[in-house]
Parts: C-alpha cells; structure tokens; sequence
C-alpha cells in the first residue's frame, strides 16, 4: 500500500496521467465523452486559477466564475462581433480577465477575510447583471453566437471534437506547470506565508497588498483564458455563464480535491464532472447531494482528497524514516509540510 | 407630490424588508462571527413554507407566517447544531465554505419540491387606501408597520429580557459572557432561532407584493451584506439604518436614473464604501 503510494505521488505518476489523458480519445467510446472531458479539462484551469488566490493565498474569491465569464465574453465579442482571428482575441480574452482582475483586486484585495468575501460575492454579482443588461455591449439574455473554433494555422481543425480535446489538454498541462512552478518558488511560498496569517507574513517583510493583487491577477487570468476555450469549445455564451452558481462549482471541485495542493484541482474536477455525468437524471438536483458533501467534507476532510492523501503519506514518510534512525526522520517532515499544510 | 410620496412609500417598504433580513445576519455574525451566506436561503425556504401553509392547507395568512416563522427557526437552529458548531475552531474560510453547501442544498431541495416557477402569494391584505390623493397599499403598510413591530419587539427582548441580554452580552464579549456563567451554545442556537424566523417573517410580508421562487433569496442576501457592511457588521441598529438607505437609494435610484440598473446601485453602493472604509461605514475598531 505504502509503495503504491510513492507511486502515486512521484514523478512517473504524473507521466502516467498525462498518458491517459492522450490515449483517452482512444479509449472512449463515444465522442461525447472525450467532449465531456475537454470541458472537464476547461474548469479544471479555472480551478487552478482559484487555487492560487483561494488555496495559496487563502482569500475566498467568490467572483472567480464572474472572470471566467469576462474571459468567455471577450472572446466572443472580438471573434463574433469585431470579426477579431481567434489567437489575437484569445490573447485579448486573457488579458482583460487579468485588467479587470486587477481593477477590482485594488479595491478588494484592502478588505480582509469575511470583507473580501461579500465584496467578491457582490462582484460577482455585478458582472452577472452587467451581462445580463448591458444590450449593446453582451447582447443581453439572447447570447452571443457564431464564436470562432480556435484557428488550427490550416493545419488542424479544432472545431472538431478530438483536436480540441487536445488543444484543452495542452493548456490544462501548461496550467498545472505553470502552478507547480509557482508553489514551488519564493513567490509561491509567499503566497502561502500570506495564508498562514496576514500579521505574520508582514513581520517577515512581505508586501502584502503587491502579492496578494499578484495572486489575484494570476488566478483570474487562468479563469479568462478558461473562459476563453470554453466559448470557443461552446460557440455560444450567454449570461449564465455569469451565475454566481458556477463559482459555488468551482469551490466544490477544488474542496473536495484539495486546497492548496497541486493535483487538488484536477482530481477534484474530473472526478466531480464524471460523477455529475453518471447521475444525469439528477441535473438541476445535484447541489441535494453536493450542498451537504461540501458541509461533510469541510468538517471531516476540510483537506480534499489530495490533501488527506498527502498527508496520510508524509505520515506514512514519516514512520518509515523514523523506524531506519531519528535523523533521517527529522530530514523528511520539514521539507514535505509547506507544501501539505492546506 | 404623489410621485414622490410612492418613492417614499416604496423605499420605506424596502427598507423595512432589508431591514428585517440584516438584522438576523448581523445578529448571527454579532456572536459567532460567521457570515451566514445561507440567510438568503432560509429568506426563501420561509416564503415557501408560507406559500405551503396557505396554499395547499389552507391556513390563514398570519397562521402561515406564524408557523413559517418556526419552521425556519428549526432549520436555522439545526444548521448551527449541524454545521457550524462543529466547525467552530476551524478556520474562519470553512465557515463560509459550509455556509454555501447549506444554501445550495436548501435551494435545490426547495427546487425540486416546487420547481423553479415563479409563484404570486395570495395576501388577505389586497385593498388600497387612499389618504386624501395619497394612495397606499395595504400590504405595503402592513410590511412597513410589521417589520417596525418586529424591530421593537426584538430590541425589548434584548434590552428588557434576562434571555435577550445574554445574546447582547455575548457579543460584546464572548469571556465575559463566560465569566458570568452564559452557556455559549444556548446563546448560538437562540440567535440562529431569531435570526431564522426574522428571515421567514420578512419574507412571508413581502412575497404578495413579489413573487416566490427558489432563487428570490440571492439578491436579498447580497444586499442584506451591504446592509451590514454599511451599518457596521454586528451593530443592530447599523443594520436598520442602512436597510432603510438603501431602500431609499433602490426606490429613488430606481426611479430617476434607471430600473434596470436598480439592482446594481447596492453593490456599487458597497464598492464605494469599502473602497474608502474597508471596515464598513460605522464599524469600531478593526476587524
């Protein structure tokens, strides 16, 4: 059991996975599934995107599915109703989720706990409403068509199902990247000194306003760019991709994953949006069993499934270092905590 | 002079509505310093309760509000037994996080027993009485006269009951409160009770005059949180004052700039605030 799982844990695993993630068009059995999980894939960034500011940073976004409709909604105004090429406007899409990001991360970000919590809540729905009434700009409750399918240079055609389901893999790779980067570097670090108490990462010289907008930027610059794909996977927005719903989503995904940790966001995605599938019949009738299984685990497993696994295996480190000799035990459990503690 | 009197009447209606909603929140986050996101639903849950009691058994419209009322406390005192008692030493972002499963479950519950139709309440009250030119619905008069009752009524038990004084007590200071003996946990649960069936009542008075569906709840609770922002989180009489700004700034906000946007003078209302006082207008000390 033990070796299983170090297995898991290492680098060959992550290879594993991202082997799967290629063969899995071949071994699906219809092409609606490999479409079910390129849109698994698409919030799966914008959960690694709200793991930055929520998991790293430890400030509760409630506006993230808000950006990821600023992501959405940019593209398909640039591509739809400026006739904008899909990359320069995917690129737009990016950098306006970032720009608005900032905006209100400079008035939010000065609020502290509950504070930012109801602001965001508010932003969030702010941008539903704007959405929802700005005619000119969103065309309203009618929604915007005639999205472009990102442009494959005549080379791929990504408007079918399988090339965008690469096109999703490639991002959701360079998202988790990028991610892994992240926590692993002083900025990361940072980050998580911030989440450990405002008061202490002040005494240790960090500038929290600059790092907690940074933060904040980086993670609604993943929701633009998970927006982005998904109107161009979608070919149609409308102003439910604002509902504040698609936020409480989100933090469920990355609940029952795990805050804080890497594979947090993926598990917890992929294992919700399949679980979702399987009980169609449920539909609208989800949050019955979701609503309470966010309250369970908050109180039983407030570190997802990734985090308790984690855990349960420095444990595990541990026991086996301590049984060879005290040293080599006091070696392994400083190094593994920072990035465990969630 | 009429126009203007109907902007009044309607501001003062909303108010009072608003009113009666940040009370319970800013009760709840007074002694347990959670922001209850679930209020709003239990806002809602109490409307359906109503709806259920008049509709379907019959009752008359003050029985249903009656039993809504304790309806809603139950539920409320059995999130706090259920949810947040035991998270009580977790971090303050769990809270939150469980506040939001509540809601969820509570809407999708509420959704799948009566569907996502809007519905119209019937009330008792439905005449108009007319002062001399000055036109007033019934039911907006009960809303306003009700929510002031009920706000008297609340600050006597707090200020002239021995039980309404621990709730005070707590919240001014929870060692304190321990010192002289209060039993934390009975204190929670009766805050919850209040602040549940305060939600049931606001939402029993102003349904006639709205609608009832599963999501009437979202907009009521975000503004409540503007409320109390304004007001100052915790502060009760913050929490009537700033209902009835905002009553006003929707109703004449609504009239002279624009309806569609009504709904967004709140928030932007609280953007400007917080973007000047990150504690709230009104709060002691820092949060």
């Amino acid at each position: 059991m033990h070796r299983l799982a170090s297995l898991l844990s290492g680098r060959g695993s992550r290879l594993f996975l991202l082997a799967c993630a290629l063969v899995f068009p071949l071994l699906a059995k219809s092409e609606y599934q490999v479409y079910v999980m390129a849109s698994a894939f698409i919030w799966a960034i914008a959960v690694y995107g709200l793991n930055i500011i929520t998991g790293y940073c430890g400030q509760l976004n409630l506006a993230h599915g808000g950006f990821f409709a600023i992501g959405a909604y940019a593209l398909a105004i640039l591509t739809a109703d400026h006739g904008w090429n899909f990359w320069p406007a995917f690129v737009a899409a990016a950098l306006v989720a970032a720009a608005v990001g900032a905006l209100v991360g400079l008035v939010s970000l000065r609020l502290k706990e509950h504070f930012f919590a109801i602001f965001t809540l508010c932003v969030g729905f702010i941008i539903y409403l704007l959405i929802d009434k700005w005619e000119e700009l969103t065309h309203g409750a009618v929604g915007i068509r005639g999205i472009a399918a990102p442009d494959g240079l005549g080379l791929v055609d990504f408007s079918q199902t399988v090339p965008f389901y690469y096109l999703a893999l490639a991002f959701l790779v360079l998202a988790i990247w990028f991610a892994g980067r992240l926590a692993a570097s002083l900025l990361g670090r940072t980050f998580m000194a911030i989440r450990n108490g405002d008061a202490l990462a002040q005494s240790l010289g960090i500038d929290l306003m600059r790092n907690k907008l940074l933060a904040f930027v980086l993670s609604t610059t993943y929701a633009g760019v998970a927006g982005a794909l998904y109107a161009s996977m979608i070919r149609f927005v409308g102003p439910e991709e604002a509902n504040p719903n698609h936020t409480f989503d989100m933090i469920t995904y990355l609940l029952v994953g795990g805050f804080g940790t890497l594979f947090g966001p993926l598990a917890g995605t992929v294992g919700i949006v399949w679980i979702t599938q399987s009980l169609q019949f449920l539909e609208d009738y989800r949050m019955i069993i979701f609503g309470p299984l966010i309250v369970v685990l908050v109180i039983f497993m407030p570190r997802g499934v990734v985090g308790t696994f984690l855990g349960w295996k420095l444990r595990k480190d541990t026991e086996a270092a301590r049984a060879k000799g005290p040293r080599a035990g006091a070696k392994v459990a400083p190094a593994k905590e920072a990035n465990t503690n969630a | 002079m009429n126009l203007l009197f109907q902007q009044v009447l309607n501001g003062l209606t909303l108010g009072s509505i608003y009113g009666l909603v940040a009370l319970g929140l800013t009760l709840v986050y007074g002694i347990l310093h959670i922001p209850n996101f679930a209020h709003g639903a239990l806002y809602m849950v109490g409307a359906f309760a109503s709806y259920y009691f008049m509709t379907d058994m019959g009752l008359h419209y003050w029985l249903a509000m009656l039993l809504s009322g304790v309806v809603v406390a139950a539920l409320a005192v059995l999130s706090e037994r259920l949810v947040f008692h035991p998270l009580r030493n977790a971090p303050p972002i769990h809270d939150k996080i469980a506040a939001i499963g509540i809601l969820l479950f509570l809407e999708a519950v509420i959704q799948m027993l009566w569907g996502s139709d809007f519905r119209r309440m019937a009330s008792p009250y439905n005449g108009i009485l007319n002062f001399d030119g000055l036109i007033i619905p019934e039911q907006r008069l009960l809303i306003i006269v009700g929510a002031f009752t009920l706000m008297l009524a609340l600050h006597l038990f707090l200020r002239r009951t021995m039980l309404g004084s621990t709730i005070i007590a707590m919240a001014q200071s929870r060692e304190g409160a321990f010192l002289v003996g209060i039993d934390a946990n009975r204190v929670a649960m009766l805050t919850f009770a209040i602040s549940g069936m305060l939600a049931a009542f606001a939402a029993t008075l102003y349904a006639p005059i709205n609608l009832v569906y599963p999501a009437m709840g979202h907009l009521v609770i975000m503004k409540a949180f503007v409320i109390i922002v304004l007001g100052g989180m915790g502060s009760i009489p913050g929490a009537i004052l700033g209902g009835m700004i905002l009553g006003f700034a929707e109703s004449f906000g609504g009239f002279y700039l624009s309806s569609d946007y009504k709904d967004i003078i709140a928030f932007s209302l609280l953007v400007v605030i917080l973007s000047f006082r990150p504690t709230g207008l009104f709060a002691k000390g820092a949060h």
